[in-house]
């Protein structure tokens, strides 16, 4: 029977593993289940006129998504530098499910649509975009403003973005945009100067100077050109920017960003050699050979570029806007976003800022940003969900997180400061250093370095990496450090300070150099933010003195810790930009104390917090307490007492206990046990004594039928129990105490009085002599049984149980025994002994209960039971003589013989009268006594 | 008749029989012997003895003292460049005395702390089940579900010691051999030291809650089994299994669902702004994953069929 539950036990763990595979399983399938079905869409080839006044047109290739219910507001959906319509795919499909109808095209000279690029020029880009404009005015699925005015915003990273600005700008049918990573002004984008000799007025956080005649960023604006020559995207960013609340960096899992082309259809190969113009208009081509070559722009080239810029038509765009922009963007940093939220508000326009944690070198905007976008699109052309306001928000990367992202927080501000009201809060953190001066090689290398345009944004999944690759190179860097700060200072734009320059040998008339800002640890790490550096240009007189210029260092989002130190850099190089070429050195002196710093003051957004979580965490703790309460109650319904039977320890009706698979260790057993007796349980080995004692002392559950000890129905750990002693199949001890420790430590366990518990006593009855002292895994299987048999007399119960008690003692100790339970019970206890020996229970018990197969064959006084009702044998020589003179006695019958021995009923007749008959008659008589009936019939079912 | 002997005096008899007829068992209306209250059964302290005098108890605790010095004997051995401000949690143990703590339970986070708890709470009734003792204690009686509670009280009550007493310990020898200075992160963060002691108490915590389900499975395999090595070698066996199923790229989100994916989170509390995203779904998880398993364990245990 226990084997039984043994294999059960046994099964626990495989039956666990499988049931876990099979939750793992059911969330696989369930979620597997929730990829999201293609959105339809249509394509169409839209022709436009090649340029204004042409005859020639250009081919658009469009793809027309369809959300499920239409008509619906529509969202021009444009593609980044080197993309096609294909790579804005999926976020086309995310705006369809939201409910928008979606237009994307490849661009001209991009993806399958013909012409050459024109850089987003005025009269060929944005009027082909007009033209599609013109397409969602015809289309039944758009709803409409007005006649053939569709309702519509328009959307876009980089190229795609600064598009979305010149379409807006130009066209009044644009009712909202959200131009995502882009530029304001191309030439100062690729050919920035950060230093002016007196600083402009802008008050905003990352306004910079925008000075003319720049130093060219010539890394990226190679990358730049060459994904026009080839279709192969290098300029957009890869991956996506890491979010608030996102625990893993989950870039494999999001589709990847293709080279150029993806989506469905067969892939045009890269068109490798259209000449050096690649699909460039010859006006683009020869600007760019033009700065490549000479590192410097004509007046052309910067029309040429200021035209194809959203700074252009940025006075007209009164439309509300909001503009995304990156932390980690080398190549259109924030202070692009700046210049048009600035322009925009003049202009009249709303503008809403959010500065992301990605970037050119930094990756897309994630799930929660494009989603912040739909919200948008959606408040302005469908008007629902809450207005999403314009106000400021900016992420801010923190430390290294255990899930192996860094940590991301969003700050608000309610409005971007220097817009409409108040400047932005500066604070001045002191510098130090002398005059220091700083060496150009020759031809400008080798070249510190600061980021890696295109790399960047594999390098940058971890920001920390990205920005400790740069190098400054020795004796070409003046340093100027501050003191440690005192508390942490969140630096959000772009840092100003004042230097003097002067030369520091004949050969240097014009300086270019690259102003850093470092962040350093107390440990002397230094980290640059954002990868990015300020270069400048600046005029030296041929007379040695200095010039004063105030720098606008690139603005950025870093908590600049405790502790840590800020770190000015002005170096004479810089590997992503077009260095000078001659060997010069300067002077290089802080003309201001310090650095000044923009700190923007915002509260944290927090629905990062896993709220759901905590919510989990609190409903988990009320489950379990819940279910605490019910077993608690449950618990405290069960008592049931018969009062009448008070007075009997024990009472069994009608106990039946079943294993599954059909044994039945128990059948309807029912006995009583009355006060005083010394109860014998008998039967054979497997007769079900020992299941019927364990459940007795509540161990194990009845099938059927019921215990009653002194009224009160038996249950696991039923109060009742506490008048019970037993000892039942063996001993429990803890092998590593001694044998008293165990006994007083057992009794304590029972939380009962300790001067109940006769320890003394029962020590002695044990009578273990020193050996009490030693560790009970020393004992010898008597001494166990002698310990055990103590501690079931423990308390004195009033109904002792014990299994086999004599088992493993000698002789002596068994005569012992019995008298131990023979005067115990006579002290006014009761106690139940089971045995599998006759002798044992004839010697020991005045009751008896003979079971055999689990079920009761017969019950009743030891002296009744082996009496057999009167019947007495007599061993003789001679059984026939013996049988003859009994016969002759009066009332005696039913005689016979047996082999040495004669039976009869005496019926009253005393046992002497028949003894002295058959002494008289001659018959020698070795014995006389009663007829031993028991031990027949307990042969009988033994010898089965 | 000498003190060796193994006898019973007959004098012995008498007195017990003695004393048996002088007392009369008062009985209380809940049929019990008056004395006798359920809540008074198996007191903490009483389960705590029981357990403390174990050799197997003495040496876990005994061991987790000695493993900082180790740890320090083999920096000290191996050519550890003292001091150092930058690079992993290992390269970074010696930096200070809260950085060698925080080495300490990282290097035993995954296989140690997890191994202690399944042994604490999967040994307590399996144990019990394998001396045969069981069933006198539940004969006592001590309620089924008193005496898990209590086990796993008493249990729980070690196993926070022992979790407290490895770092408190790794801290002592820590400032005794690298200093009371600044905490440095892997990022190059560094924070005063109280705040590190702080933070290195905080992870204590969340170990300890994250453990539970731990707690609650050994707990479920100690009710289900007689065999003491079964109940804890499962758990350290499950937890091994999560733990590489954790290291399966493509399972992605599903490794979210692991009991011992945030094993790790208290790493977040080392850094001067504290994200406690991931301990929250850490503690979320330990609490369904644990009171689960206890649930069960406890279901299990109240029908069960105690037969060792």
């Amino acid at each position: 029977m226990s084997r039984l539950s043994r294999l059960r036990g046994r099964w626990t763990i495989p039956a666990l593993i499988v049931v876990l595979a099979l939750v793992a399983g059911g969330v696989y399938f369930t979620r597997s289940g929730d990829d999201p079905v293609a959105v339809p869409f249509k394509e169409a080839k839209i022709d436009a006129p090649e340029s204004p006044d042409s005859t020639q047109t250009v081919t658009i290739e469009t793809r027309l998504y369809l959300p499920q219910q239409t008509p619906a507001p529509a969202i021009m959906l444009a593609h980044g530098f080197g993309g096609s319509l294909r790579s804005v795919h999926t976020q086309a499909e995310e705006f369809a499910r939201r409910g928008f109808v979606v237009l994307t095209w490849s661009a001209r000279g991009f993806g399958r649509s013909t012409g050459q690029i024109a850089l987003n020029s005025l009269d060929r880009e944005v009027r082909d975009a007009q033209k599609l404009l013109d397409f969602l005015g015809t289309r039944d699925e758009v709803q409409k403003d007005s006649g053939g005015d569709p309702r519509v915003g328009v959307t876009g990273a980089s190229y795609g973005g600064a598009l979305s600005l010149l379409l807006a700008g130009v066209d009044k049918r644009v009712d909202t945009l959200v131009p995502v990573i882009t530029y304001n002004d191309l030439a100062q984008a690729l050919l920035p100067n950060s230093a002016l000799a007196t600083p402009r007025s802008d008050t905003t956080p990352a306004a910079t100077a925008f000075g003319e005649d720049g130093v060219f960023k010539r890394s990226w604006a190679g990358i730049f050109f060459s994904a026009g020559m080839t279709s192969i995207d290098l300029a957009s960013p890869t991956g996506e920017a890491p979010e608030m609340g996102q625990t893993e960096s989950n870039q494999p899992a999001t589709e990847p960003q293709p080279a150029g082309n993806s989506g469905a259809g067969s892939q045009p190969p890269p068109t490798p050699s259209l000449g050096a113009c690649g699909r460039f208009t010859p006006e683009v081509c020869a600007a760019y050979t033009e700065v490549a070559t000479t590192g410097r722009a004509s007046q052309q080239t910067l029309e040429l570029l200021r035209k194809s810029s959203p700074v252009a038509v940025t006075d007209q765009i009164k439309q509300p806007t909001m503009l995304v922009q990156g932390e980690q963007d080398t190549l259109f940093g924030l202070d692009q976003s700046d210049a048009t939220a600035r322009q925009i508000t003049a202009a009249g326009g709303k503008v809403k800022m959010v500065w992301y944690a990605g970037g050119h070198d930094g990756g897309n905007p994630g799930a929660s940003l494009r989603g912040e976008i739909a919200d948008w699109m959606a408040f302005h052309l469908q008007g629902k969900g809450t207005d999403p306001g314009t106000g400021f928000e900016y992420a801010v990367q923190g430390a290294f997180r255990s899930s192996g992202t860094p940590s991301l927080r969003t700050v608000v501000a309610p409005s971007y400061p220097g817009l409409s009201g108040a400047s932005t809060e500066r604070r001045t953190v002191k510098l130090s250093g002398r005059e220091q001066l700083a060496v150009n090689p020759a031809g400008g290398n080798p070249a510190a370095i600061s980021n890696l345009p295109g790399l960047g944004s594999a390098l940058s999944r971890s920001s920390a990496i990205s920005s400790r690759l740069s190098i400054d190179l020795p004796g070409q860097a003046a340093v100027f450090t501050s003191e440690a700060l005192e508390s942490q200072l969140l630096l959000t734009g772009s840092s100003t300070v004042r230097l003097r320059v002067a030369r520091g040998d004949q050969n240097s008339g014009e300086a270019i150099l690259f102003a850093k800002l470092y962040d350093v640890s107390a440990d002397g790490t230094r980290v640059l933010p954002g990868s990015a550096v300020a270069p400048f240009r600046v005029a030296l007189p041929p007379d040695g003195s200095a010039t004063e210029v105030t720098v606008t260092l690139p603005p950025t989002v870093r908590p600049v810790e405790s502790a840590h130190k800020l770190a000015l850099v002005v170096s004479t190089t810089d590997q992503a930009f077009a260095n000078a070429e001659q060997p010069a050195a300067y002077k290089i002196s802080l003309a201001s104390e310090g650095v000044s710093v923009p700190v923007v003051p915002g509260r944290n957004v927090t629905t990062g917090f896993p709220t759901s979580a905590l919510w989990g965490i609190v409903i988990a703790l009320l489950v379990l307490i819940g279910a605490g309460v019910i077993a608690l109650f449950r618990r405290r319904l069960a008592h049931d007492s018969d009062p009448s039977l008070s007075e009997v320890p024990l009472v069994i009706s009608g106990l039946t206990k079943s294993y599954p698979g059909g044994l039945t260790a128990v059948r309807d057993l029912s006995f009583r046990v009355e006060h005083g007796q010394v109860l014998g349980l008998l039967g054979p080995n497997g007769a079900g004594k020992t299941t019927t004692l364990r459940m007795v002392m509540g161990l194990i559950h009845p099938t059927e039928g019921e215990i009653r000890v002194f009224g009160t129905k038996v249950t696991p750990g039923a109060p009742v129990l506490s008048r019970i002693g037993s000892f039942v199949e063996g001993s429990g001890f803890l092998p590593h105490l001694s044998g008293a420790a165990n006994l007083k430590l057992y009794w304590a366990a029972t939380g009962r009085p300790l001067e109940e518990a006769h320890i003394e006593e029962a020590l002695e009855i044990a009578g273990l002599g020193d050996a009490v002292h030693r560790r009970v895994r020393t004992y010898s299987q008597g001494m166990r049984q002698r310990l055990a048999i103590a501690q079931a007399m423990l308390g004195l119960p009033d109904l002792l149980i014990l299994d086999e008690p004599t088992n493993g003692l000698d002789p002596p100790q068994i005569h012992q025994m019995r008298e131990v339970l023979r005067r115990y019970a006579a002290a006014g206890r009761t106690v139940l002994v089971s045995s599998h020996l006759l002798a044992e229970v004839e010697q020991t018990c005045s009751h008896v209960v003979v079971m055999h197969k689990g079920q009761l064959v017969a019950a009743g006084e030891v002296a009744d039971i082996a009496a057999g009702g009167g019947e007495a044998t007599f061993r003789v020589d001679s059984p026939s003589k013996a049988a003859d003179v009994l016969r002759g006695l009066e009332g005696v019958h039913d005689v016979h013989e047996d082999e040495g021995a004669v039976h009869a009923s005496m019926n009253g007749v005393p046992r002497a009268a028949a003894l002295s008959a058959l002494v008289a008659a001659g018959v020698a008589v070795d014995q006389a006594g009663p007829r031993r009936r028991l031990e027949d019939a307990f042969l009988e079912l033994v010898g089965e | 008749m000498n003190e060796h002997d193994v006898h019973t005096d007959p004098s012995a008899i008498t007195e017990l029989t003695d004393a048996a007829a002088h007392q009369h068992t008062k009985v209380a209306p809940d049929g019990s012997a008056v004395g006798y209250k359920a809540r008074k059964t198996l007191r903490i302290r009483v389960e705590l003895q029981r357990q403390i005098r174990r050799r197997r108890t003495q040496l876990v605790l005994g061991f987790l003292v000695l493993l900082p010095f180790i740890l320090a004997l083999s920096f000290e051995i191996g050519q550890a460049s003292p001091n150092r401000r930058s690079g992993g949690f290992v390269d970074l143990a010696t930096a200070s005395g809260i950085n060698f703590v925080v080495l300490t339970l990282f290097v035993s986070g995954s296989f140690l702390l997890p191994m202690i708890v399944a042994l604490f709470f999967g040994d307590t009734i399996a144990s019990e089940a394998s001396w045969s003792s069981l069933k006198y204690l539940l004969a006592a009686p001590i309620p089924r579900h008193r005496l898990l509670r209590q086990k796993a009280i008493a249990s729980g009550i070690l196993s926070v010691f022992a979790l407290a007493l490895l770092p408190a310990v790794a801290l002592g020898v820590g400032v005794l051999w690298y200093g009371a200075g600044e905490v440095v992160s892997p990022t190059g963060e560094a924070a005063p030291f109280a705040d590190g002691v702080l933070g290195v108490a905080l992870a204590v915590c969340y170990i300890a809650i994250n453990l539970f389900w731990v707690a609650g499975l050994a707990l479920f395999l100690s009710v289900s089994t007689d065999a003491p090595l079964g109940a804890v070698g499962g758990t350290v066996l499950v937890s091994i299994l999560s733990q590489i199923l954790d290291q399966i790229q493509p399972l992605e989100d599903l490794r979210n669902y692991l009991p011992t994916h945030y094993a790790m989170a208290w790493a977040d509390l080392l850094s001067t702004d504290v994200d406690w995203s991931e301990m929250t779904r850490g503690t979320f998880s330990a609490l369904v994953y644990g009171g689960i398993f206890t649930l069960l364990a406890a279901r299990r245990f109240k029908t069960k069929d105690i037969t060792s």
